[in-house]
């Protein structure tokens, strides 16, 4: 059954893109329909809790398996899926009719139907791989299932690849989160050195090595389980190393830049990616993780903190947006802040309550932001201005979608923050207070987005003149189609109702269901300061904005903190300068030197050949010379003629004579 | 004479049939060599099935083994056998043969000469992975650099006379560094021998370390060229650039690996001390050619210099990997790292061989290789792109593709061995992933994706010929990634064998 629930969406997403075009007929009905399949297996699989062991390298345990905390992330996986498919497959009727108007044809703040196999079956791996995610019982198959997912997310964001901005986009999205991914390579060497040193009865990985048939003992070295039991100093290292990407696939300080590009893609992929897949990983994995975090001493701590810091600065850039999805996506950021500080301080619960009430609001959003997107040609806030009222089934659910994001009583984020925020307390007054004001600002801009939509247009109301370009398909005044309106009051009933799951009643069966009964919720007086102060800020927003809708930030909110620039400047500019240097030296320097060396060949030939032969031949030549001159001389007295000969022999006698003369 | 032989020459005898017919048509032609290689391929499928279910093999893990007498005088015979390390590569080396002849289909320049040539490659790469005597081993070796000389030197483009002699003469000094190397081996083993099996046994040089360092130096120097590690590599990229897609699928997938199968064949067992003494070479040798690759590969603006470097990154891999098996630490740590460099030493085979048949696509098309003269290809050649991008998101180590499984594997041995200093270096090698994921998404914004580039217009779609060599060795990188069991249950053995004689 484990097998059918992540294998569907995988196999079924794969086969739509094999087909490619051919399936654009049908691929819509068909993605619903694998959808709907998906979340009647995670259901099923929710109810019966299979598990699977197996092998994936010889000799290290892998499996996967449906515990409390998978089978909640694995509905709200598949649910959120199915809500977004269902968007994506109600587009208008003239696509279906092969009008294509997702590769390249729309301009820049455009926003084109999706209705293409391709969509369809990424979007499926897209959830499949989360599934495998939040399933698997090991490094390697969670590793799989995250990087899978994040070259999903780029060939999703990059989805209308025509546009080369899109595309980059899509590339910092993927190589940011990847940068963090690396975190989780090393962990897996770095718990297998922990599980050696350790030794054979490594706490829970060698048991659970042991019960899989007892192969060697470092079998279960990769099991999620057996990390908090690594030996040290390992053990720190592994957790450095899950923290890291955890924090970068959660789009958490100092990496949420990526998510604000992330915006380049269809709405129904940002409503996917944005909650229940993708960020919500890194928050499940540190949920999951908690152990390790717990067993460190310092990673807990750390965590909470960037949490707590990411919710309150990435709140206050989504204050400073102008753009309604660049509000959603600082807001996702924002909110997973929240998750990641639960998972920080220990409030596995309420952080699993937070994600998965969470999911529910941000996918309602992002998918209201596209219906108007898709009819009205705009996400820009001033240019929204009245959507809500044209479009009222709409506008309803996003109030009630913004209204949840806002904390307000009794929707489900109030109570779900409140749990987090009450493990926070215990941990620290200061962390307390900074995720109080991160609440306060959460409350703002939920209020901002709300007003942009719900306030009177203008009158009358013309084509904005501020308009991109208006792109195939979007025109002002056609109404969202009523079966893409259908996931859209599920979604909003969901995301009003999830805080069961911090009531009292309901949260005692959730928390056991998760394994940590002993986790208390937020007391009467915390739930009513928030919400109190949720309602206040609510007011306060409305009250003030009556007037003008200042963005209250400066511009290096807007600017998502300038964290994309300093990156390019001290990452990615530098890398490739030194990748052209090398490049450089390598075809100067290092093939110079042996292109020196082939030179080196034929000059020493040469050499030899002028000078060292030269010589050596002179030589032989200027023997040869000599002898001809001395034969020469030798020649000259042999005249032939009797008297030189009397003459040569009398002057050698006189000679002899006079030698003798003078020795004797 | 063996099945194993007649898997090593049968591509040889069809060419000797090929050359001694002048006129065969073209039809025929292309029949014998694909035919040929295809029923080679079968061979070698059916040897790995009967392997894999434990037929055929010896006590010592070889299997199909023959041994017959050659040169006795110096201690050298025909032997050769397959075991965990060459039953991978000799399936390799068919399958990519066999590609290539697919892909060849539309050769016009000289055709039966090509698939002379290329079934002489075919035997030459299968018995040099089946050798167990390093003269037999050696001898396969140099042919190897013969055949793909001429096939840079006649099958060319650009400066194609220049980097074949480049080529040549940098590979064959390096062969002859390693003749040395071999030389060294003989004369250390007593009695005097080249027979592997023999070497393997009775390490030689045992009692004089200092021999044995000089030996293993010469050794790793010659198949560092080949391989090739940084600063050996610069040989790579010209004669990629302007080889024929089909000789640098062979090059890139087949011939580099004679580097790394040295180095488990005959560096690490053989010389388990020098090895041990000297693993750090091997480890830092190989972060730099992980890291140094990468980079260079980042700036690169023609596809293939940029995937030629990329496979200098990949082999880095290899390389680091065996160093990290030097060291000592944890055992099963270190035999995962040695089954990832034999499981990477495959998947680059299979992901490079399948990138250079692409890059020859768009050359085919457009003549050209510069990056930027492209762009928005994926419009007009949708099926080219998805290959492409999925050849590239398999180099760049995606899981559910070949690459990640070699390269997890490596990290985590490396890693996991428990020694900070190793654990380091491959953490540092880690980078690597980034880099080429990076290079890669580069490619793929500037060839496939944006807006159309000078030369877009020109990119028709793959053909079929060419869908039917290129589909294949990704659909197999895929199952390698999905299901790599029972890759890597042939390797286990093998990498499990190497690690104790290493720490022998």
């Amino acid at each position: 059954m484990i097998w059918a629930l992540v294998a569907t969406p995988l196999l079924a997403g794969g086969a739509l893109l094999l087909c490619g075009r051919r399936a654009d007929r049908y691929a819509p009905r068909a993605g619903v329909a694998v959808a709907a399949a998906v979340l009647a297996l995670a259901v099923a699989a929710a109810a019966v809790r299979p598990r699977a062991r197996f092998r994936f390298l010889p000799g290290w345990d892998s499996g996967l398996a449906v515990d409390g905390l998978s089978a909640a992330m694995a509905v709200t996986v598949a649910a959120i899926t199915l809500a977004v498919l269902l968007y994506a497959a109600a587009g208008r009727e003239h696509e279906r009719a092969g009008v294509r108007v997702g590769v390249g044809d729309n301009g820049g703040g455009g926003e084109g139907e999706v209705r293409e196999a391709r969509f369809f079956g990424l979007m499926l791996v897209f959830a499949g791989a989360m599934l495998v995610a939040v399933t698997a019982t090991d490094l390697v198959l969670l590793l799989m299932g995250w990087e899978v997912m994040g070259a999903m997310s780029y060939a999703l964001i990059g989805y209308w690849w025509a546009d080369g901005g899109r595309v980059r986009a899509a590339g910092v999205a993927f190589l940011t989160t990847r940068a963090g991914d690396l975190g989780l390579y090393a962990a897996a060497g770095l718990a297998v050195a922990g599980t050696a040193v350790a030794g054979t009865g490594a706490a829970g990985a060698g048991a659970a090595g042991a019960a899989d048939g007892g192969a060697g003992p470092g079998a279960g070295a990769l099991l999620l389980g057996g990390l908090a039991g690594t030996g040290e100093p390992w053990r720190d290292l592994v957790a450095a190393g899950i923290v890291v990407a955890a924090l970068g696939k959660s789009a958490q300080l100092p990496f949420s830049f990526w998510l604000s590009r992330a915006m380049a893609g269809p709405s129904p992929v940002s409503a996917l990616l944005h909650s229940a897949t993708m960020v919500a990983a890194g928050a499940y994995l540190l949920l999951r993780l908690r152990p390790l975090l717990d067993a460190t001493g310092w990673a807990g701590p750390l965590v909470a903190w960037a949490g707590a810091l990411t919710a309150l600065l990435l709140g206050a850039v989504a204050l400073a947006q102008t753009d309604l999805k660049q509000l959603l996506a600082a807001s996702t950021c924002a909110q997973i802040g929240f998750m990641v500080l639960g998972a920080g301080t220990g409030a596995v619960a309420g952080g699993t309550a937070h994600l998965v009430a969470h999911a529910a609001v941000k996918s309602l959003l992002f998918l209201c932001a596209g219906a108007w997107l898709a009819v009205l040609g705009t996400k820009d806030l001033d240019g929204l201005r009245g959507a809500a009222r044209r479009h009222p089934v709409v506008g309803v659910a996003f109030a009630a979608g913004a209204l949840a994001l806002a904390g307000l009583p009794p929707l489900s984020l109030w109570i779900t923050k409140d749990s987090v925020l009450a493990a926070a307390r215990d941990v620290s007054p200061a962390l307390y207070v900074l995720g109080l004001a991160a609440s306060v600002l959460s409350s703002a801009y939920a209020a901002k987005a709300l007003l942009a939509v719900w306030r009177p247009a203008p009158e009358p109301a013309p084509e904005p003149a501020h308009k991109p370009e208006p792109e195939p398909g979007a025109s002002s005044g056609e109404r969202v189609g009523a079966l893409r309106v259908l996931p859209l009051p599920v979604l909003a009933v969901a995301a009003c109702a999830l805080g069961v799951l911090g009531l009292p009643g309901v949260a005692g069966p959730w928390r056991r269901a998760l394994g940590v009964p002993g986790e208390h919720g937020p007391d009467a007086s915390e739930l009513a300061v928030s919400g109190v102060l949720a309602a206040a800020t609510l007011a306060a927003v409305v009250a003030f904005a009556g007037r003008r809708t200042a963005p209250i930030a400066s511009a290096w909110a807007f600017g998502w903190l300038g964290l994309e620039r300093a990156v390019d400047v001290v990452v990615v500019r530098p890398v490739f300068g030194a990748a052209r240097v090398l490049a450089a030296f390598d075809d100067r320097v290092v093939h110079g030197c042996v292109r020196g060396v082939a030179r080196a060949g034929p000059w020493a030939a040469g050499l030899a050949a002028r000078r060292v032969e030269v010589r050596v031949d002179g030589l032989v030549a200027a023997v040869g010379r000599g002898a001809r001159r001395l034969a020469v001389l030798a020649r000259r007295p042999q005249t032939g003629q009797v008297h030189t000969y009397y003459a040569q022999a009398a002057v050698l006698l006189a000679a002899l004579v006079l030698i003798a003369v003078l020795i004797g | 004479m063996t099945v194993l032989s007649l898997v090593i020459f049968l591509p040889l005898a069809a060419a000797l049939g090929l050359a001694a017919v002048p006129r065969a048509p073209r039809r025929a032609v292309l029949a014998a060599w694909i035919g040929t290689s295809a029923v080679d391929l079968a061979l070698v499928a059916a040897l790995w099935i009967r392997y894999g279910t434990g037929g055929g093999a010896g006590s010592d893990g070889i299997a199909y083994e023959e041994n017959a007498r050659w040169i006795p005088s110096v201690g050298a015979g025909y032997h050769v056998g397959v075991d965990g390390l060459s039953m991978p590569l000799l399936a390799l080396t068919a399958l990519l043969f066999l590609a290539c002849a697919v892909y060849s289909v539309r050769q016009e320049h000289r055709l039966r000469a090509f698939a002379v040539l290329f079934l002489f490659l075919e035997t030459v790469c299968l018995g040099l992975f089946a050798a167990l005597d390093l003269l037999l081993f050696f001898v396969f070796f140099d042919l190897s650099i013969v055949g793909m000389y001429f096939v840079i030197l006649l099958w060319g483009h650009g400066e194609r006379a220049r980097s074949a002699l480049t080529f040549f003469l940098y590979t064959f000094l390096g062969s002859l560094v390693l003749l040395l190397g071999f030389i060294g081996l003989y004369l250390g083993a007593d009695p005097h021998t080249f027979d592997m099996v023999e070497l393997i046994r009775r390490p030689p040089l045992d009692g004089s370390p200092g021999l044995a360092a000089l030996t293993l130096l010469a050794i790793g120097i010659g198949l560092g060229v080949k391989t090739p590690v940084v600063p050996f590599h610069t040989w790579l990229p010209p004669a990629h650039t302007d080889a024929p897609a089909a000789g640098s699928a062979v090059l890139a997938g087949i011939m580099l690996k004679m580097g790394t199968y040295g180095l488990v064949r005959i560096a690490m067992p053989m010389l388990p001390d020098a090895w041990r003494r000297y693993a750090w070479v091997p480890l830092v040798i190989g972060l730099l050619g992980v890291l140094y690759g990468a980079l260079v590969a980042l700036a690169q603006d023609d596809l293939k210099r940029l995937v030629a470097y990329t496979s200098v990154n990949h082999m880095g891999y290899v390389v680091l990997a065996l160093g990290a098996a030097g060291f000592s630490g944890g055992t099963a740590a270190r035999e995962l790292a040695v089954s990832g460099a034999v499981t990477q030493m495959v998947s680059h085979g299979l992901v490079t061989g399948a990138l250079f048949l692409l890059c020859g696509v768009l050359s085919d098309r457009a003549g050209s290789y510069a990056i930027g003269r492209y762009g928005g290809v994926a419009r007009g050649a949708p099926v080219f792109a998805g290959l492409t991008a999925v050849a590239a998101f398999a180099s760049l180590g995606l899981p559910g593709l070949s690459g990640f499984v070699a390269e997890f594997q490596i990290f985590t041995g490396a890693i996991g061995a428990g020694r900070a200093g190793v654990a380091a270096a491959a953490a540092l090698s880690v980078l690597g992933v980034l880099v080429t994921a990076g290079l890669f998404l580069r490619v793929l914004h500037r060839v496939l994706l944006g807006g159309p580039g000078e030369l877009t217009g020109r990119v028709t779609d793959v053909r079929r010929p060419e869908l039917a060599a290129i589909a294949p060795l990704l659909v197999l990188s895929l199952a390698v990634g999905v299901a790599p069991r029972p890759l890597l249950d042939t390797i286990a053995p093998l990498s499990d064998a190497v690690v104790a004689l290493v720490a022998r």
